[in-house]
């Protein structure tokens, strides 16, 4: 008889307890009510941004407090395209969403991983101010603090203008940006097991060690940096048909700040721990501001109970409570 | 030239209740070592509680010219909410990655908005127009309100007073030694609780004042705090973390550059100032008078 851990940590326990989530998703929309699916959808486009900060921050172990900046560059770009030169192709956005982010975020990147810690996160920031600023000042170009309107793209080259809205968002939209999340998520997990992952964590845990073992350290954070950036804009971009209409506060520092209260509240240290921490969040956000308009004050003293109490997050208190059971 | 002045003074102006925020700023990450982004938010409270204060005395019977009185003492007495915050939230975290520090101060943050939308509620406050009872002065064409000067001249007090602590007193050589080497002064016989508990203090007093003195020429806004804490961010980043003559420096530099900024191309007015963060951030990372290494 095999102890429940043993059966937990088996590859074919993982993959089924993926395969169960993953059809549990797909069929989420059939029973459950469309405003929880349209709340899943925009989990979603969260959730393919926190696993890529989440290469930044739980594996490299640099804190952006500006990451909500690529998002916005991928929820502009397909504002841009679909309202201002009517491209309506999704996989267009996509595209045109990475390329774009990731010249930004190789710019970006190549000044600020010159520098970690608080110096690294104050000048993340500062960046995601200045696209704020911009976005918010050249409104004859952005639409200032309107924002600018996202037309309904074209999913793999089908024009879906006649579905009423929501049924489109929790429909077909639902499923397309699911399987893109699936992709990423698969995608990310083979990056972080991947050699270059383990030199990430290398760097994260002493980067003299790493640098002396061979490893360029500022180039490796530079390649992560950008990674997050291009994920980050996929989200962004995944996100923008969902809203309607994007905005400046999606760069604004706070934005930053939710992205990083996700991956805390579910677990930085674990690959699954910002999903968790996404859904959680937005499923919670939801009920909270159905109870009280001061939603803030309940999740700010959520956020300062995890830093104090529980750095690992849920997925860090699950672990804890496994090991716990089996003594 | 009466533009010109016109101004200046306003940036000076702004530049004072900047400092006084950035230097509560500078005081905590110099000895805890915290970059605390609720120092924003106890400004936000200082303003609303100068308003309540004011309104209430002014209602009571007191003459309208003394309520700058009043205003100052809730701003120093607000500042006792200091020690709860240290004691009951920052304390936890000194041993910490600084990552866990600013998500906590983040947190203090989100919880302080909403207790003011709570207590005020969303709309703007104002205390009407109460600081025009000093009149105006007219200097080379401009007009210059005495009450932003008196700001000015107590910000600059303060300032000054800091200094003096610092450099001419004993807590301010604690200050100073607890900032340099903080394992050697408590093996020298300096109490860290208290030293903690006393600096934390002192920078949510410069925040509450800094929010308080501004107020009565200004209206109050719930997200005040928020947008005021990236600018004080830029101040520090300028003048240096963690050095007192870099707030000095760096607030001048930020007020007079945002309303130069704001009077010529208001579309620009704060993306210079990124940009000067960044390219200070980019040349010299420890800023103009930071001594830190990176």
């Amino acid at each position: 008889m095999r102890t429940w851990r043993e059966i937990t940590s088996l590859r074919k326990f993982r993959i089924l307890v993926l395969a169960v989530a993953g059809f549990f998703l797909l069929g989420l929309p059939f029973w459950a009510s469309q405003f929880v699916s349209y709340l899943m959808l925009t989990f979603f486009a969260y959730a393919i941004t926190v696993i890529g900060f989440n290469l930044l921050f739980g594996y490299t172990g640099l804190l952006s407090f500006g990451h909500a900046l690529f998002m916005a560059v991928g929820a502009y770009t397909a504002a841009f395209l679909t309202s201002k030169f009517s491209v309506l192709y999704m996989e267009i956005i996509l595209v045109a969403a990475v390329i774009v982010s990731s010249i930004l975020a190789a710019v970006i990147g190549a000044i600020c991983v010159r520098y970690i810690k608080i110096y690294f996160a104050m000048l993340t920031l500062a960046f995601g101010m200045l696209f704020y600023t911009f976005l918010l000042k050249f409104y004859y170009l952005t639409g200032g603090d309107e924002g600018m309107r996202v037309l309904r793209p074209y999913l793999l080259g089908f024009n879906l203008s006649d579905i009423p809205k929501m049924q489109f968002l929790t429909g077909s939209y639902y499923l397309y940006t699911l399987v893109v999340l699936a992709i990423l998520a698969f995608l990310m997990w083979k990056i972080v097991s991947s050699p270059f992952g383990l030199c990430l964590r290398a760097i994260r845990d002493n980067p003299e060690k790493a640098e002396y073992l061979g490893v360029s350290v500022r180039k490796y954070r530079w390649y992560a940096f950008v990674i997050s950036g291009a994920y980050a804009a996929i989200g962004g971009a995944l996100l923008a048909p969902a809203i309607g209409q994007v905005d400046p506060g999606l760069t604004y520092w706070t934005h930053s700040g939710t992205l990083v209260f996700m991956t805390l509240l579910g677990g930085f240290e674990n690959f699954f721990g910002p999903l968790i921490g996404g859904v959680v969040y937005i499923f919670l956000q939801d009920k909270v501001m159905s109870l009280t308009a001061y939603w803030r004050f309940i999740f700010g003293g959520i956020l300062a109970f995890i830093v104090v109490v529980a750095p690992g997050g849920i997925a860090g208190v699950i672990s804890s409570l496994a090991k716990r059971s089996k003594c | 030239m009466e533009t010109i002045l016109n101004i200046l003074f306003s940036g000076v102006f702004n530049a004072s209740t900047l400092f006084l925020v950035a230097a509560g700023l500078q005081v905590v990450f110099g000895v805890q070592k915290v970059f605390n982004l609720a120092c924003g938010s106890f400004y936000a409270l200082g303003a609303y509680v100068g308003i309540t204060v004011v309104k209430g005395v002014v209602a009571g019977g007191l003459p309208t010219p003394l309520f700058i009185v009043p205003l100052i003492a809730a701003g120093l007495l607000l500042g006792l909410i200091g020690p709860i915050f240290e004691r009951g939230l920052i304390k936890f975290v000194y041993d910490r990655d600084e990552t866990f520090q600013l998500l906590l101060t983040f947190a203090i943050v989100m919880m302080i908005e909403d207790v003011i939308k709570f207590v005020w509620g969303t709309s703007p406050q104002t205390m009407g127009g109460i600081d025009l009872v000093y009149g105006q002065l007219t200097v080379l064409g401009a007009t210059i309100p005495v009450y932003n000067l008196i700001v000015i001249v107590c910000s600059l007090v303060i300032a000054g007073l800091i200094g003096y602590i610092l450099f001419n007193t004993r807590f301010g050589k604690i200050i100073r030694a607890t900032a340099d080497k903080r394992e050697m002064s408590e093996a020298l016989g300096i109490h860290m609780t208290w030293v903690y508990v006393k600096v934390f203090t002192l920078g949510t007093i410069l925040g509450t004042l800094g929010g308080a003195l501004v107020i009565p020429a200004g209206a109050a806004v719930s997200e005040m705090g928020v947008e005021l804490i990236v600018l004080a961010f830029a101040v520090v980043v300028i003048g240096g973390l963690g050095s007192m003559k870099g707030a000095f420096v760096g607030a001048l530099a930020v007020g007079v550059l945002k309303s130069i900024a704001i009077s010529t191309f208001p579309e620009l007015e704060m993306l210079t100032i990124y940009i000067i963060v960044i390219v200070v951030l980019v040349i010299k990372p420890q800023g103009l008078f930071g001594g830190g290494r990176v």
